[in-house]
This record gives structure tokens, C-alpha cells and sequence, in this order.
């Protein structure tokens, strides 16, 4: 991990078929089994996050899509008790081996959380927040303005990068915080219901954000929200509960371009839950 | 995406070096602080050995400290220390409970506004903060009353509460002089006027720790004992003061504590006579006095033994103080239970 | 309550039939009422006479204390018994100097102590034992860190000196320090913890650039409390650094190893003097006290207010 470079995969195009296939997965998901203590929270749920691309989990509530979406960049590890049985391939490593340093994970995948979760100082150390972090050389100034403008928020907070980043409104608050975790680069976005506690008009916001921002970076979202997966979503994968043992084991029940998937779902639990008959 | 070089990049050495490094600063730290409490209890119980062998257990039974015939003994202040912080205790706990209720029963807030009711004055904008903006002076007056330090308190009792008791004092003693508690007459110093002024600087613990067991207790309670049709008091010394009780009971221990180790005002009213009496009149020492007094003139000796003295009182309030704190936090993990 | 009138006489038949309703007007010939009417006034007046000791000392201060105030007393030294004038600048001098010792020592254990504690887990029995001692130091008598120090500096050094003073006041502050300072981080929302973790930063990285520079002012409030209550303490001063009549800084050296004066030391030799110049400046003393004593709790009052929680 520590000697590897984006972008250069070393396969051209010559290979074609399999090797673009393969160079277009970012992140391959291959959970088996993932419990937290006693508890199997997670079974058999492999997903392909490929580059470019927006990658919707939906489900019904309890169904683990957060904890798929943690698992990709080992936020998992800091609860108690969480054991992990399978790999998560980035760019072809597993972040699970145990060589890995999982802090060196979280460097090149950011995250944005539910809740907008701004540092308590200014609008600009916020988005420099990253750049001190990995000792960036460069002008921060630069990539500040950068990242505050690929975050749509620039022009609202350009004469105000002093203020507190608490004084903005929750819409703004979560711009700011996608504006954090663009401002170093990463290659993917895990976003963990990112619109669910802003209003309609934020929301969509948000999701033209999104649009805009897959040009870019590769994004990985939970949703419960259906219309927004739909809306913005290039593949959808649809986990559900699985109680026959006795607890609620989350496992993909189906996967694919999300096109196919609402308009016509192979999986009798996908149809059930598209069709608004569970939430 | 761009192919110049990438901003992420994993933890440097250093950046790694340093977590692992601050990470253990901050454990040796903690557990400094431990240590340190152990070696002071250490360093007083070593200091005071020689005396320990040389006076054994006649230390803490003898009444007589003669520092020129070599004769040490400290019941009387082990006695003077008990009795008044005992007695300051009853006073504080009886005020201190007092003002608690007061607290978190809200009478102010209640008082201000059917005041602020009856004159038309409530739903005006400036005056419908008033009953609060009361409640929080007063709140703030109480703790005001523990900032003060204690040597102000003592300044304070030897030209005020003095002169103020002592005509009552010596009246009570004319006439009930038969009552042991009325024996002597006040002459100045004396066990009455060090345990007002004692009480006083223990009140403020056991207000704001009985204020914070009374807010604690759930309001559905006290709607379940209105429901059934009690009073306001019979809700409150029914219902509410017996749940707090446990914490209402950790915070007088706590206070107890602090009683018994309080010197300066002590040092200062008390009178710093080497004698056991019932008498709320009569002078009186305590084991915090006597240190405060015979250390700072002490030869080698004396401080051995002065040593056997503090590792005494340390006994003493490092029990009370663990017994305080441990039934404080089973308290509060009864009370959470109640939710 | 509200009254509700009853009609005298009749016995009326339905739903209310022998029902007392008279027996719903409040009235104070109740016992029950009466009982609340009367603890209410109980307590009340108790509340009140509580604070009496509070306003007196107070007025004293201003009285007595406010007479002789002047600015001479923050340049001269004590005077000698029967001498008139005087003041208690180098008290004034040693009281800040010797806080500044405790805070140096206290302030940066607390703190690590601190940080600590706010990241161990739940099983962790340092972190448990340690909150403990804090708890139970918190309510040592002040005496015993006098003689702890007596022990531990003046017999080692040989001589009274402010740092022996400082040693003291620091086993007085650090419980307050650390223990304010857990409560402080812990208080920092975790979904800023949440955050910093996201983006990569390393434990020590989370707590120096997003715990402790949001806890700050928890923190601060916490070292002012402190500090106060160092400020006042006399009983581990008095044989510790004892007391002086000089200035610690003269002709231009800084002599370490002495007796150093005190407000708080001075307040108790002077008061037990049959001297009245003495006794006024005591007075004098105790008001200049209780002022940096409640300067330094306002302080740490209103920075407790800047701290942000969730």
C-alpha cells in the first residue's frame, strides 16, 4: 500500500476485455462473514464499486447496508468485537491483510457521514484539515478554494472562510464536509445516507454534487431513499434480512446496473421492497 | 483524475512514531497521578514510623501533649476533630438540605413569577426571564460561598461570629450551665463558632451534590405521586428526597470529609487547647490544627511524631473520602436504572 | 387547584352523590396545607439564612478591607509590629509566583493524564483506578499536601523555599485539572472524533488537532478553578515556604531557595495580632484575595461557556 501509485496499473490497453474489466473495479467487496461479537451482522455480499461510477447500497433498515459501506474503508475496526472474515480488494490489495495499517486505508478513501460533521474551527481549516494532515507541500490555499469549489459551496463561503464551520446550514455544513474529503484526492467516496438529515432542497443539491463529482472520484453511497438511488445511481445492490438463524444477518440478495434492477428485479425480496410493500 | 502526484499518502515515520509515542506519554501520565497518590501515602506513613515503634497505640489513647517532657498523645484532637465536624455536619447537612430543595423544587422561579403574574408584568419581553435569571444567582451564590478561602473564613469568625455568639453563649451557660453541652463559658475561641463557621464552608458540597441527586430523579415519579393526589411536600419528602437519598447521602460523607480535614478556619477559631470537653464552649484542637500549629516550629523529633499525627488524620479521610466516592457512583448508577 | 363552590345543604343525587365538595376548597385549616405552607417557609428562610454568612463576609471585606485599601500596599512590604503603613507586595508576588509553579507542575499531567483517560476503553482498570485517585485526591486535606511536601522538598532541599509552596498547590490542582480535562474531551461530539478518524488521522493526530483544540475552553475552565482554589489555600504554605518580609526578587537576584510571603500566610499571621495596623491589613489582604480568587472562577466560568458540545 505504501508504495503503490494511482493510476498506473501497468496494463495499458493492450490486454482489452478482462484487464479494462478488471482495472475498471476500484474496490471488490467480497464479504462472507462479518460479525460483531457473537452477533453475524453481514453474510455473503460481494460488490464491485467500479471507477467512475456511482455504487447505491439500499435495504431495509438493519439490513447492514452502513456496515458494507465501513467495511470499505475499515471504520468497522473501531467497534468492539467486530470480526471480519473475507477481503476487500483496493486496486487489487486487500486492506484486510495484516500488513495493512488501516489509518494508511483511510488516507486514500474518504468518507462523509449521515450527520454533517464539521471540525469546530474555520471554513478553511476544515477543507485544509486533510491536506495538513498528509503534510501537503503545495500552496493549501489553492487546493482550499479547489475543493470548496468542486463541492459547490465556493461561491456561498468565499468571503467567509473564517467563520466557524458550524454557523453554516446543515445542507452547506455536509458541501463542506464532501469539500473536506475531495480536498486530498482520494480516489473513492463512501457516503453513509449523506442527504438523510437535510431538506429537499439541499438533498438535491447534494445529488447533482454527486453527478458532477463521479467525473472524478468513485462514489459508494447508502441510501434508504429509493427515488435517490434511482436518480443518481449507476449500479444498485439490494442487501435484506436474513432471520432464519435466529438473528439479522444482512446479505446481498441481488446486483446490478440499477436500470435493470428497478425496472426489472430478478429477486422476488427486490421486487417486494421496490414495490414499497417493506422499508 | 489528475496523474501529478497524489496529496494522500499513508502515516510518515514520524507521524507514526509520534502516535506511538504521545500514546504511551499520556498512559505513563495516568499512571504518574496514581503513583503519586500512593507516594505520598508512602512518604507520611514513612516519615511517621519511628514515631509509630516509639509511641505505639498510647499515641492515639493519651490526652497529654508536653512537647518538653517528650509526652505525645492525640485523642483530644482525634476527639476535637470527630465533634466538630460531626457537629458542623448536622448544621450543613439540615442547610445545605434545606437550600437543596429550595433549588430543585424551583420556589424562586414559582415566588418570582406569580409575583411578576399578579403585576401584569409576566408575558412582557424583558421580565419573563426573571424567575430564571433568579434561580441561576442564587445558584451561583451558593458556589459563590465555597470559593471563598478559609483562612477568610477564619479572618471572618474571630471578628464577627465571635463577638456575635458569645453574649448569647455566655447567657446559655449562666443559666443551663448544668447541661454538659453548655459547660464553660466562651471566652474567645471555642468549639461553637469554628463548627457555624465549619458548616457554613460545607454547605455549598452537599447543596450542589443533594441538588444534583433531587434533578436526577425522574419527573414521571413526581407526576405519578401528584396523580395520586399528594402534595407538593408530601411529593418531596415522600417521594423524591428517599430516591435521592443515596446520592444525598454520598455527598454528606463527601462533605464529612472535608469537614475533618479543614484547617485554616480551624486553626483559627478553635481555640488550640489540648483538652477533651463536651462543651460547645470550650476550646477544643483538631488534628488539622495541631499539624498547622506545631509544624512550622518543629525540631526533628516533634516532626516525626507530628508525622504519626498526619498519617492519622490521613487514615481518617482517605476512608471517609473512599466510602463518599464509592457511594456516590453507586448512586448514580441506581438512579440511571430508574430511568 | 381551583376552588370549586359547592351548594350547601342539598344532597344531589347522580355521579357526585357523597362527595364532601366542600372538601375541595383549599384552604389553610387543612393540616396537609398548612404542613406545606409552613416547610415552604421553613426552607426558605433557611435558604436565606444561609446566605447571610456569604453577604456578611462580603461587607466585611469591603468595609474593613476597602478602608485601607491603597495602591502602597501593592508596593511595600509588611510592616513590623507597632509600625504603621505597610503593605503586602511581596504576598501579593509570592501568592502568583508560587500558583504558577503549581500550575506549571499540574497543568501538562492533567492534561496528558487526561487525554488518556477520555480514549481508554471501558476495560481498562489504570484508566478506572486512576479516575478514582483523582476522585479521592480531590478531597485531600490541604494540610497533608503541606506536610507531603514538607517531607518531600524542604527536608530534601534543607530549607523553605516557593517551590516546596508550589509542589503542594500542584497535588491541590491536578485532580481538578485532569478531571475537568476528561470531562472536557469527552464532551467533544463524536462525530468529530468520527470525522478525523475517517480522514485518515492517527489517534495522537485526532486528539491534538480536533480533541484538545475543541475541548479548550472545557479545559481552561478547569485549570481557572484550580488555580482559584490554589490561590486561597494557606494551610500547605504555612510550612512549606513559610513566609517573608522581602521581596523574592532583589537587587536584581532571584533567590529561590527562601521563605516566600503569601496573601493567604499573611492573612493568618496578621490576624491573630493584637496589632490593629496588622489586623487592617489582613482585612486588606483577605478583599485583594477574594478578588483574584473570584476574578479566576468568573474567568473559568465564562470560558465554560464557549465549549462546544453536541
Amino acid at each position: 500500500m505504501r508504495n503503490s501509485h494511482p493510476g498506473h496499473n501497468g496494463n495499458g490497453s493492450a490486454n482489452g476485455g478482462a484487464a479494462t474489466r478488471a482495472a475498471d473495479v476500484v474496490i471488490d467487496c467480497n464479504i462472507r462473514e462479518l460479525y460483531y461479537g457473537e452477533f453475524m451482522a453481514v453474510r455473503d455480499t460481494v460488490i464491485p464499486v467500479k471507477r467512475n461510477t456511482i455504487t447505491a447500497f439500499i435495504g431495509p433498515s438493519g439490513c447492514g447496508k452502513s456496515t458494507v459501506l465501513r467495511c470499505l474503508n475499515r471504520m468497522n475496526d473501531l467497534v468492539r468485537g467486530f470480526r471480519f472474515e473475507g477481503q476487500v480488494l483496493f486496486r487489487g490489495k486487500d486492506i484486510y491483510a495484516r500488513s495493512i495499517d488501516p489509518v494508511a486505508v483511510r488516507r486514500y478513501i474518504g468518507m462523509v457521514f449521515q450527520q454533517p460533521n464539521p471540525f469546530a474551527t474555520s471554513i478553511f481549516n476544515n477543507v485544509a484539515f486533510g491536506l495538513r494532515l498528509n503534510r501537503y507541500k503545495g500552496s493549501v490555499a489553492e487546493r482550499v478554494e479547489k475543493a470548496l469549489r468542486g463541492a459547490v459551496l465556493w461561491d456561498e463561503v468565499k468571503d467567509k472562510l473564517d467563520a466557524s464551520g458550524l454557523s453554516l446550514s446543515g445542507g452547506q455544513q455536509q458541501r463542506l464536509c464532501i469539500a473536506r474529503a475531495i480536498a486530498t484526492e482520494p480516489e473513492v467516496l463512501l457516503m453513509d445516507e449523506p442527504c438523510s438529515a437535510l431538506d429537499p432542497i439541499a438533498t438535491r443539491k447534494i445529488e447533482e454534487l454527486m453527478l458532477e463529482l463521479k467525473t472524478r472520484y468513485t462514489i459508494a453511497i447508502v441510501t434508504h431513499n429509493l427515488q435517490q438511488a434511482m436518480r443518481v445511481a449507476d449500479q444498485t445492490g439490494f442487501l435484506y434480512v436474513d432471520t432464519k438463524q435466529g438473528g439479522r444477518t444482512g446479505y446481498l440478495v441481488e446486483f446490478g446496473p440499477s436500470k435493470e434492477l428497478f425496472e426489472a428485479p430478478r429477486e422476488q425480496h427486490t421486487k417486494e421492497y421496490i414495490s414499497g410493500e417493506f422499508s | 483524475m489528475s496523474h501529478e502526484t497524489p496529496i494522500a499518502r499513508p502515516p510518515s515515520r514520524g507521524q507514526l512514531l509520534a502516535d506511538a509515542a504521545f500514546r504511551r506519554l499520556s498512559q505513563l501520565s495516568a499512571a504518574l497521578v496514581l503513583a503519586v497518590v500512593a507516594f505520598i501515602v508512602l512518604r507520611i506513613a514513612f516519615a511517621a514510623a519511628p514515631a509509630v515503634r516509639e509511641h505505639g497505640l498510647d499515641f492515639l489513647t493519651g490526652r497529654v501533649w508536653d512537647p518538653n517532657k517528650g509526652r505525645y498523645a492525640i485523642l483530644p484532637e482525634i476527639w476535637g476533630t470527630l465533634y466538630t465536624s460531626a457537629l458542623a455536619l448536622v448544621l450543613g447537612t439540615a442547610f445545605g438540605g434545606a437550600v437543596a430543595i429550595f433549588l430543585s423544587e424551583g420556589f424562586l422561579a414559582q415566588a418570582t413569577y406569580r409575583v411578576l403574574r399578579a403585576s401584569g408584568l409576566a408575558l412582557r419581553p424583558g421580565w419573563s426571564k426573571l424567575p430564571d435569571l433568579l434561580e441561576v444567582t442564587l445558584k451561583n451564590l451558593v458556589s459563590l460561598l465555597a470559593a471563598i478561602p478559609s483562612v477568610v473564613y477564619g479572618l471572618w469568625g474571630l471578628f464577627v461570629v465571635i463577638p456575635l455568639v458569645r453574649p448569647a453563649c455566655n447567657w446559655l451557660h449562666l443559666k443551663m450551665g448544668w447541661l454538659p453541652l453548655f459547660g464553660t463559658d466562651l471566652s474567645g475561641p471555642g468549639v461553637l463558632p469554628a463548627v457555624i463557621v465549619l458548616a457554613i464552608m460545607i454547605l455549598p458540597t452537599i447543596t450542589a451534590i443533594s441538588t444534583d441527586a433531587l434533578l436526577a430523579v425522574p419527573s414521571k415519579l413526581r407526576m405519578a405521586a401528584y396523580g395520586l393526589g399528594a402534595t407538593r411536600w408530601e411529593t418531596v419528602l415522600g417521594v423524591i428526597v428517599p430516591t435521592a437519598s443515596r446520592g444525598i447521602f454520598g455527598g454528606v460523607v463527601l462533605a464529612f470529609g472535608r469537614a475533618l480535614g479543614e484547617t485554616m478556619a480551624l486553626a483559627m477559631l478553635v481555640g488550640n487547647a489540648n483538652q477533651i470537653s463536651v462543651s460547645l464552649f470550650s476550646p477544643a484542637n483538631t488534628l488539622a490544627a495541631l499539624l498547622a500549629n506545631a509544624f512550622p516550629e518543629a525540631g526533628p523529633r516533634q516532626v516525626g511524631v507530628l508525622m504519626y499525627a498526619a498519617l492519622v488524620l490521613l487514615g481518617i479521610t482517605l476512608a471517609v473520602n473512599v466510602i463518599g466516592s464509592i457511594l456516590l457512583q453507586r448512586a448514580s448508577a441506581a438512579v440511571e436504572g430508574a430511568r | 387547584m381551583d376552588a370549586i363552590t359547592s351548594v350547601p345543604g342539598s344532597a344531589p343525587q347522580g355521579p357526585f352523590a357523597g362527595v364532601d365538595l366542600d372538601g375541595l376548597e383549599r384552604s389553610l385549616r387543612r393540616p396537609r396545607t398548612l404542613m406545606g405552607v409552613l416547610l415552604s417557609g421553613l426552607v426558605s428562610a433557611m435558604t436565606l439564612l444561609a446566605l447571610v454568612p456569604l453577604f456578611s463576609v462580603l461587607f466585611m471585606l469591603a468595609w474593613r478591607g476597602g478602608k485601607k485599601l491603597s495602591l502602597s500596599l501593592f508596593t511595600q512590604l509588611p510592616p513590623a509590629p507597632l509600625e504603621a503603613g505597610g503593605g503586602f507586595g511581596n504576598a501579593i508576588v509570592g501568592t502568583l509566583f508560587m500558583v504558577g509553579i503549581a500550575t506549571v507542575i499540574s497543568v501538562p499531567v492533567g492534561i496528558l493524564s487526561a487525554t488518556h483517560l477520555a480514549q481508554a476503553g471501558r476495560e481498562s482498570r489504570l484508566a478506572a483506578a486512576v479516575r478514582f485517585a483523582g476522585k479521592v485526591l480531590t478531597g485531600f486535606p490541604s494540610i497533608l499536601a503541606g506536610v507531603f511536601a514538607y517531607g518531600a522538598v524542604v527536608l530534601v532541599t534543607g530549607t523553605f523555599s516557593p517551590v516546596a509552596g508550589g509542589v503542594a498547590l500542584s497535588i491541590l490542582m491536578l485532580p481538578t485539572v485532569m478531571l475537568t480535562a476528561e470531562d472536557a474531551i469527552r464532551a467533544v461530539p463524536a462525530r468529530m472524533k468520527e470525522a478525523a478518524i475517517g480522514m485518515g488521522a492517527t489517534p495522537t493526530q485526532t486528539t491534538w488537532m480536533v480533541l484538545l483544540p475543541t475541548a479548550l475552553p472545557g479545559i481552561l475552565t478547569g485549570v481557572m478553578l484550580a488555580v482559584a482554589r490554589a490561590a486561597g489555600e494557606t494551610a500547605p504554605l504555612i510550612f512549606t515556604a513559610l513566609f517573608s518580609n522581602y521581596w523574592i526578587l532583589s537587587h536584581g537576584r532571584l533567590n529561590l531557595m527562601q521563605p516566600t510571603a503569601s496573601l493567604a500566610v499573611l492573612i493568618y499571621n496578621f490576624a491573630g495580632m493584637p496589632f490593629e495596623n496588622q489586623v487592617e491589613l489582613a482585612w486588606a489582604a483577605a478583599l485583594v484575595l477574594v478578588l483574584l480568587v473570584l476574578a479566576a472562577n468568573l474567568a473559568g466560568q465564562g470560558l465554560s461557556r464557549r465549549q462546544i458540545t453536541s
